[in-house]
């Protein structure tokens, strides 16, 4: 049983800002539980609102089950209007697991010293990888929880509060919905793009806007992820080098020995700063825009909703066109159309709320990651000078 | 062993400037034009125009240190740095104050004269005076392309500088090819007077370096491969001018202070495979002898142990130093690649503030990329190239070992010849032979004084041998310690840049709103 206590989640919770703090409603992660490759995660629920059973509360709930309940939100029309925050990835330890797999095989090619090194960093990234997830899941709820529309909401209550397996509703949710919005979204893009007359400028901008920063930040994504994996990569250098000067070390007579001694030293601590340096970018920056990236995307489908109801709007005014022409069920083609206006109206204007209050977000999270992340570099590099500033010292007075 | 300089590291030419002394060399030389290229076209702009001018003299390439090189590009970076923080920031006040000292500071390292070195520690004080015991300085550079197409070849400048009588003047020099590096290498160990001595071995030789260098030597790796090669000779010369005995060979003298010295030929034996090839042959030899030494004394089988049991563990560590080069290599592009497409963010975004800070953040990775560069670039030049040496030298300790078995195998093969003698002897006294027998008491005298010319011989390398381990484990110890050192030296002052183009990316981060 893996936990995570509350300062480590204070950490954690960095990537959304400001969440969580409606004492009428509470939710955190505060267990999660690995079992294979089956992450179960304890959401823990703390509400003053009567609309819960209890007041304090707890279930266990499968990754899937978060993904189902964002399906519910994405499909419910009601919510067309607004971002749905964007459902958590699934929890991936294929990194990891892979090199502890190599790590396994290659045992016999360096001493038990080394090893044991080499395994304890990898069961770190393991728990890095594994906090990760659990904030992200953590986060998705959280948004929910303080989005006065979402958090109303009859599924979101029933994730919440269900104490029984939500496998079978998650079936039957699939056959109900069938996945129609989503399909829609597929060439949603080519929806946007084609040739649809905006009238609001603000629309225009937005969407040109989001387009291209979702492009650019998924590229700043993965350029990121690769100098992370890069750090990682010279850290576990560090060990190697560290354990060859010790196995040299234990056979040498000679006046050397005590130079590799403090050498070797020197490389099992700088791995450590190393090692913090790769899992502090990867948390700020990498984590960071991840996350934005995501949540880009779901800006992008409130964008394309809101083009589809302008589409659907243009279509019932041309069948209102063709109903009087016709002089047939002129009626019923003015209420469609009004119904569509009517529709399409308070899209919009719901998307303009949540776009604008999306970029306030995004602004406010960058911020504060980049200022922790400058923080941390600044903190590991001088961490670094004074070991470095040692080790010269205490071989220049020898 | 090489610790009587403390030489400047080499950084990767693609994107360091040379040290101060060696682009004077290069404007100052008058046939150098292509030297002049291969330096000053991957250097910095700033750092070139910074370089502080000297009268062309080889004494300054010995004053050169590294304290003085590097506070010039720290400034020099700080300067660019700050200049665009006080552009963009309007109202942090934190930093200003800090911001104000280091620009009037900036202007002190130009006015420094870089070729007095105060001794700054009693480490620094022993090695002035070690200096001084043998006060022979030498100095490799200014690698020129001669001729053209598969006959080029690189010609470096050998420099000296010595107060000691057996030399000709007090400071001069020569150009030398590499094979005349080898063939120096090649007379000394040929020497019955230097055997039991551990004769530093030359770098490698190289038919994919040189045949890139041959074709051009503008891209960056053949620039890397000169560069390379030129260090590795200068420690080369070092080493052996550090070396008692041999600084007094005739040879050595000739190859520094010689205007031509004749082509060397055969040294393909004595390239860096070959070289290895040869030394391992002999062990071979050795160890297949049917006479197996008696070894009376335990200390060299021991020792022998030791060399090669430590000899395999640097080859086991420079794999993982050249492992770690490759991924900070790697660290520089995937930096580099990042850095342009958060500037692309940067551009992206609409709110101002995030946008500059984007940017700005971008700019620090480009700053980080090159700091990584410059660590990859100590990582080979003095952590891997420190390792590279040793395993040839410990190659070269083999080789005396080697060379001391061979000496007892000569004075037991001569007193089996002896024997063999006394007994061809004793037969023809039985078949009374007179004239014969002369002939055999000359060939026994002969051969008597062979086996105690033999057995002394054998006792003499027996005490180099000894003399020159103990010797080149205290030199090693000192060489380790000072290469470490500076070493280390170097990533500290690449972590406190970092900090500082961190420290003013902060405001720009608080910025945001």
């Amino acid at each position: 049983m893996t936990s995570i206590d509350d300062s480590n989640k204070e950490k954690l919770r960095s990537v959304s800002v400001d969440l969580n703090n409606d004492t009428s409603l509470l939710i955190d992660i505060p267990d999660a539980l690995c079992e294979r490759d089956k992450v179960k995660f304890t959401v823990h629920t703390k509400t003053t609102l009567s609309t819960f059973q209890k007041p304090d509360f707890s279930v266990p709930r499968q990754h899937e089950d978060f993904i189902w309940l964002h399906d519910a939100l994405v499909e419910t029309e009601d919510y067309a209007g607004l971002i749905i925050p964007p459902a958590p990835p699934k929890p991936d330890f294929e990194g990891p697991r892979e090199k502890m797999h190599k790590l396994g095989e290659g045992e016999s090619t360096m001493t038990k010293e080394e090893y044991t090194k080499m395994k304890q960093e990898l069961e770190a990234e393991y728990l890095a990888v594994f906090k990760k997830t659990v904030q992200v899941h953590e986060v998705f709820l959280q948004r929910l929880s303080s989005h006065p529309v979402l958090s109303k909401d009859r599924n979101f209550q029933i994730f919440l509060e269900y104490d029984q397996d939500l496998s079978v509703r998650r079936k039957n949710a699939k056959e109900m919905f069938g996945g129609f919005f989503k399909n829609m979204v597929k060439s949603a893009d080519e929806v946007l793009i084609s040739g649809i007359k905006e009238v609001d400028d603000f629309f225009e901008q937005e969407k040109t806007f989001l387009l291209d920063y979702f492009s650019k930040i998924k590229d700043s994504t993965a350029k990121a992820e690769k100098m992370t994996r890069s750090h990682k990569n010279i850290a576990d250098d560090y060990i190697h080098i560290s354990a060859t000067l010790n196995s040299i070390c234990a056979e040498d007579s000679t006046p050397n020995k005590k130079n590799l001694e403090k050498l070797s030293d020197l490389f099992e601590r700088l791995r450590k700063v190393e090692g913090r340096v790769a899992s502090d970018q990867e948390l700020k920056l990498t984590e960071l825009l991840r996350y934005y990236m995501r949540d880009i995307q779901a800006a992008k489908d409130l964008l394309y909703r809101r083009a589809r109801a302008l589409v659907d709007y243009e279509n019932s005014n041309k069948a209102l066109d063709k109903a009087r022409l016709k002089g047939k069920d002129i009626a019923q083609a003015e209420d469609h159309q009004r119904q569509c206006l009517q529709k399409f109206d308070k899209l919009s204007e719901s998307a303009k709320k949540e776009l604008t209050s999306f970029k306030g977000r995004r602004v406010v999270a960058f911020r504060k990651n980049l200022i922790e992340m400058a923080e941390l570099e600044i903190k590991h590099a001088k961490n670094n000078v004074s070991l470095l500033q040692g080790c010269v010292d205490l071989l220049k007075t020898n | 062993m090489a610790s009587s300089s403390e030489r400047n590291p080499p950084p990767f030419p693609a994107s360091e400037k040379p040290e101060p002394g060696l682009s004077d060399m290069a404007d100052g030389d008058s046939d150098s034009d292509e030297g002049a290229d291969i330096f000053v076209s991957n250097s910095l702009p700033t750092s070139v125009s910074r370089g502080v001018s000297q009268p062309e003299e080889p004494a300054d390439l010995f004053g050169q240190e590294t304290p003085t090189a590097k506070p010039n590009r720290v400034y020099s970076d700080d300067d660019d740095l700050f200049a665009e923080a006080q552009a963009d920031l309007s109202s942090d006040t934190p930093g200003n104050s800090a911001r104000k000292d280091l620009s009037t500071s900036s202007g002190l390292p130009s006015a420094r004269s870089p070729a007095a070195l105060q001794p700054t520690s009693l480490e620094q004080l022993e090695e002035e005076e070690a200096k001084d015991c043998f006060d022979v300085d030498v100095a490799v550079t200014n690698p020129e392309k001669v001729g053209d197409g598969m006959n080029a070849y690189v010609a470096y400048k050998v420099s000296t500088r010595t107060s000691l009588p057996i030399f000709k003047s007090k400071v001069f020099s020569a150009r030398r090819r590499f094979s005349d590096f080898l063939g120096l290498y090649e007379k000394l160990s040929a020497k019955q007077s230097l055997h039991g001595c551990i004769i530093p071995p030359p770098p490698e030789k190289s038919v994919v370096g040189m045949t890139k260098v041959k074709v051009g030597m503008d891209d960056p790796s053949s620039v890397e491969f000169v560069e390379k090669r030129r260090a590795a000779l200068e420690r080369y010369l070092q080493r052996i001018v550090a070396h008692p005995l041999l600084l007094q060979d005739p040879d050595v003298r000739d190859f520094l202070e010689r205007e031509d010295l004749p082509r060397a030929v055969n040294t393909q034996a004595l390239s860096g495979a070959g070289f290895l090839k040869m030394i391992n042959r002999a062990s071979d030899a050795v160890s297949k002898m049917t006479i197996k030494m008696n070894e009376s004394d335990t200390w060299f089988e021991d020792k022998f142990q030791e060399v090669d049991t430590e000899e395999q563990q640097l080859r086991k560590l420079l794999a993982v130093v050249d492992s770690l080069v490759s991924h900070r290599k790697e660290l520089c592009v995937n930096t580099a690649v990042f850095a342009k497409s958060m500037a692309m963010l940067g551009n992206s975004e609409d709110n101002t503030a995030l946008s500059r800070a984007l940017s700005q953040l971008a700019e620090v990775e480009d700053k980080m990329e090159q700091l990584h560069q410059e660590q990859a670039g100590t990582d080979f030049f003095i952590f891997a190239e420190l390792l590279a040496d040793y395993i040839r030298l410990l190659g070269a300790v083999r080789g005396c070992f080697d060379q001391r078995v061979r000496a007892w195998q000569r004075w037991q093969e001569a007193q089996s010849t002896l024997q063999k003698k006394r007994e061809a002897e004793a037969k023809l006294l039985w078949a009374n032979k007179p004239d014969k027998l002369q002939q055999a008491k000359e060939e026994i005298n002969e051969w008597e004084a062979k086996v105690t010319q033999y057995e002394r011989d054998f006792d003499r390398i027996g005490m180099t041998v000894r003399r020159e381990v103990l010797r080149f484990e205290k030199e090693k110890a000192k060489d380790f310690k000072s290469q470490i050192i500076k070493y280390l030296e170097a990533m500290l002052q690449s972590q406190q840049r970092l900090v500082k183009f961190w420290e003013a990316f902060l405001p720009e981060a608080k910025a945001i709103a």
